[in-house]
């Protein structure tokens, strides 16, 4: 039976998915999300953790989504309030030697004149060449076809930023573009735990070791992001980043838009050659005129439409996509502020890495490859609690941690593998935080194995796809795909595996709902 | 299974190419050594004389082994929603025990292959081509409950074509063999195995394909050719089969086009239309794979296509380009198959001609060059478009066919 009619339904309230509904609500169409879970927000989730202490348990930073974009959907009206913006990072090192990162700038005992002043040359080069890329990241991905002068002049224009660097540097861009992290690390400084915490930003969430070819590239996305955020670097929503998904279906709410959560999608209807609707878990049938996919590209091209509608070599392309997370969720709840040496106690709002060297990266790395858990991860820590008391009881702290590199894990030994792996973690953590073991009152693991299971990820990685060259700009996730558009006319995609990529953005969405707008293909 | 002839025997080392299941059956047939490879087996390009064995087709009967023709088994739940998205064909409206010649193309609408889908029955299907490709239709297979198995090695067959071949499968003992419409197929037994029997073939005339277990070759050749003896029965080779096919208007891959998966010129690949195939492309069934980029192709005119010509003289125009005019001023075209045809007195070629050329309505001109007496010539001979098939004798649909 047909229940509804809509002009638009998204399959996923992903921030992606709300972003796009409020875009699409906003320009008088008629639309409906449909989420799975309980509760709206992908991986932009809060939970309750254990009785009166809540945490991000998915993405727990936010730092790459344009201010245009909180701007235009008047997110502050509907409720976001950030709790901190501009977090320090805090390289943790065992010995109590840490070292700070503050508004471009880097401090510590054992960092030297010469290296500091080379952070500030490194700063200016990769942020030149991130800004060169940002209108490539920040628009739909370039159309590579060149059958119109517009298309040629876009391509041309991609082309001519590039030069605009001048001749030095875009050299030098085309140069460490394809390197690896590492070996550039190594050419600007000497201090290895400071070349491990600027590699860490590179490497979050994604398949890569410090040595693997690229890295550079997803650095300078990552940059990108804090470029365009509108100063607030490192932010923290008050009420976790669950917060920032309510503000989101607020405002697609108050444009009209309609979110229906505990609504599985079985399967995207098709008629014709063109999506016309789709079909819950539960029989009921949506028609819309079309559906947009705020799922991973696996899952709504190998689940949600049947093969019938697709052709080989484009459903061969879709199943090689490296979509392997590797990323781990830590999340504790503890009894008081932890100490970590080398961090006041006023700093413990900062964001902490414990990257030692970029060699105790690659050995994180390493096993992960051959389907085993490391002895010694490398972390992200933030403790949101410290800036945001909302999200406990008094004197309690939340900390949630992104830990690589695990494994996708799905053999039996499952179950036991997280548990012990679980134990590793902490005993990591009591020797940069003595005592923190006895503060835990809950603790949770999320392999990417649970990620995949609790937030309908494939494979569990957090950018859908692999932020890698293969896949980046018009490749992303596969050419026919790039611009949001699919091989079926009225299908969209608008999640991460979409361009510009990965981390809490929005642009997907919005970029996906300008496609719908245009009903582009 | 492999046929155990003493060459299949020696250590797969030893063995750069197979011998087929009839290979020990016929081996004695062969006069002039003529091998050539086909798929991994040694076959003859001809027995004795090619010249006689076109004319055993024409006139009695002409028995050619198929068994490197490479053959896919299909079955399972979803087996006819598989096919019917992998063939340009529709396969929902062919029933049981039915044969179809369809072609089947990769995303942008190019042609993979040509070949023949059997319909063994209602979740069992064959499908029959002369290149390999398990890995595309193992990943077409992906989200369908089928069972795709390679039986090449398996199944032996042998085309047996010409006007009497339906008398001799009579004599033989397959009674009702003489109901089987062009395209059906029906199963019969001989000495206790079974024989599956096809109204097909690749001459253009009355003519049966006879399926079996490898392991039952050479007692099938034996009763054929034991029924067939005193009708003029003769193996023929591959260039007899290739006189007959051209005739017949047949098009074959690695001559008339390449397969998509091969081609490394951007413009190589052909997509159906191009190939005058239309016929076998049904736009209307719903999605198969490659449909949406011929939907846009249907958009522009036709560039190129592939037809038949008549050459106004009497020596054959092999690899021929054409022009439009008598003097070659511009190229419009090349000839891929040619062949004086010894029935139809003609002088006859397969050929791509650009637009409008295919049309028909304009002249044009093939540049021959003749090799004469160790000297070359070139020579420019006028030639027409003409419709295909050359060949189209009334006994090759007539059922049941004329005793004779």
């Amino acid at each position: 039976m047909t229940s509804q009619q809509k002009d638009i339904v998204i399959v996923g309230g992903g921030h992606n998915g709300l972003v796009c509904a409020a875009y699409l609500a906003r320009a008088g169409r008629s639309v409906l999300v449909v989420e799975a879970a309980a509760e709206i927000g992908g991986a932009a989730r809060t939970r309750e953790l254990a009785p009166g202490a809540r945490v991000s348990s998915g993405a727990h930073l936010l730092h790459a989504m344009p201010d245009d974009l909180i701007n235009d959907l008047n997110l502050t009206a509907h409720g976001l309030k950030l709790s901190s913006v501009r977090l320090n990072t805090v390289s943790l090192n065992n010995t109590g030697s840490s070292i700070v990162f503050a508004d471009n700038t880097v401090s510590g005992a054992e960092v030297t004149a010469k290296d500091k002043a080379a952070f500030a040359r490194f700063d200016k080069d990769m942020n030149r060449f991130a800004k060169a890329l940002r209108p490539v990241f920040d628009k739909l991905a370039p159309d590579v076809s060149i059958e119109t002068w517009g298309q040629r002049l876009e391509l041309l224009g991609l082309g001519w930023t590039l030069r605009k660097l001048g001749r030095y540097h875009m050299r030098e861009f085309l140069r460490v573009i394809g390197i690896n992290f590492y070996d550039l690390l190594d050419e600007y400084f000497d201090n290895a735990q400071l070349k491990a915490a600027i590699a860490m930003d590179a490497l979050l969430g994604s398949e890569w070791g410090a040595r693997s070819m690229g890295s550079v590239l997803t650095y300078l996305y990552r940059l990108a992001g804090y470029q365009r955020n509108g100063g607030m670097g490192l932010a923290l929503p008050e009420g976790g980043m669950g917060a920032l998904s309510h503000a989101l279906a607020k405002a697609a709410e108050a444009a009209g838009a309609e979110i229906r959560t505990g609504a599985r999608v079985k399967r995207i209807l098709i008629d014709d050659d063109r999506a016309t609707g789709v079909e819950l878990e539960n029989g009921e049938r949506i028609a819309a005129g079309c559906v947009v996919s705020n799922a991973d590209p696996k899952q709504t091209f190998l689940k949600l439409v049947n093969p019938d509608h697709l052709d080989t070599g484009f459903i061969r392309r879709i199943r090689n996509l490296r979509s392997k997370g590797k990323a781990a969720k830590l999340h504790l709840v503890l009894s008081g502020a932890p100490a970590f040496k080398g961090v006041e106690a006023a700093n413990l709002g900062s964001r902490m890495l414990i990257a030692p060297t970029m060699d105790e990266i690659e050995l994180a790395f390493n096993p992960c490859k051959y389907k085993r858990y490391p002895t010694a991860s490398v972390m992200e820590i933030i403790i949101a609690s410290a800036h945001d008391s909302s999200l406990v009881s008094s004197g309690q702290h939340v900390l949630s941690a992104v830990v690589q590199y695990l494994p996708y894990d799905d053999t039996p030994e499952e179950d036991a593998n997280r548990t012990a792996f679980l134990e590793t973690v902490l005993d990591q953590l009591e020797q940069y935080a003595p005592g923190i073991r006895a503060q835990v009152m809950a603790a949770e693991l999320l392999t990417p194995r649970d990620i995949e299971r609790q937030f309908g990820i494939s494979g569990g990685h957090w950018h859908h796809v692999e932020l890698a060259f293969e896949t980046f700009l018009f490749n992303r996730p596969v050419p026919a795909l790039a611009r949001h558009c699919s091989p079926i006319s009225g299908l969209y995609v608008c999640g991460a595996g979409c361009h510009p990529g990965g981390n809490v953005t929005g642009i997907a969405g919005r970029n996906a709902a300008q496609q719908v707008l245009r009903g582009g293909h | 299974m492999i046929a155990n002839t003493a060459n299949n025997q020696r250590p797969i080392f030893e063995r750069p190419i197979l011998e087929t299941p009839f290979y020990e059956s016929y081996k004695h047939l062969i006069q002039n050594d003529q091998y050539e490879e086909w798929s991994g087996y040694t076959t003859l390009a001809s027995f004795a004389n090619d010249g006689q064995e076109y004319f055993a087709v024409r006139n009695t009967c002409g028995v050619y082994d198929l068994c490197p023709m490479i053959k896919y088994d299909i079955s399972g739940a979803d087996a006819e929603r598989y096919m019917n998205r992998l063939v340009t064909r529709n396969i929902k409206k062919m029933l049981p025990e039915r044969v179809t010649y369809t072609v089947w193309c990769n995303d942008d609408g190019h042609v993979i292959e040509d070949g023949t889908v059997f319909r063994l029955a209602p979740t069992e299907f064959r499908l029959c081509c002369a290149e390999r490709q398990i890995e595309w239709l193992l990943d077409s297979s992906i989200g369908y409950d089928v069972v795709i198995t390679e039986v090449t090695q398996d199944i032996a067959a042998l085309a047996v074509q010409g006007p009497i071949s339906c008398n001799i499968l009579k004599k033989m003992g397959f009674t009702g063999v003489e109901v089987l419409k062009p395209f059906q197929l029906g199963n019969f037994s001989l000495n206790g195995y079974d024989v599956m029997i096809s109204r097909t073939g690749f001459t253009g005339d009355l003519g049966y394909e006879l399926w079996i277990d490898a392991e039952h070759a050479d007692d099938l050749w034996q009763a054929l050719f034991k029924a067939g003896e005193l009708f003029g029965i003769r193996m023929i080779g591959s260039l007899a089969l290739d006189m007959l096919r051209i005739e017949a208007g047949l098009i074959l891959v690695n001559v008339e086009y390449m397969s998509c998966f091969q081609t490394v010129r951007p413009n190589r690949a052909r997509t159906p239309f191009e190939l005058g195939l239309d016929w076998v492309v049904d736009m209307n069934k719903g999605h198969f794979i490659g449909r949406r980029a011929l939907v846009a192709a249907q958009k522009n005119s036709l560039k190129r296509k592939l037809v038949g010509i008549d050459v106004d003289w009497n020596k054959q125009a092999d690899g021929a380009l054409l022009y439009d005019s008598k003097t070659c001023s511009r190229q419009i075209g090349e000839v891929t198959s040619a062949l004086w045809s010894p029935t139809l007195k003609r002088n006859i070629a397969l050929a791509y001609l650009d637009a409008p050329y295919y049309a028909g309505e304009k002249s044009m001109w093939a540049e021959v060059y003749l090799h004469r007496e160790c000297q070359w010539e070139r020579k420019v001979y006028e030639c027409h478009v003409t419709p295909k098939p050359f060949y189209a004798p009334e006994r090759k649909r007539l059922t049941p066919p004329e005793d004779l």
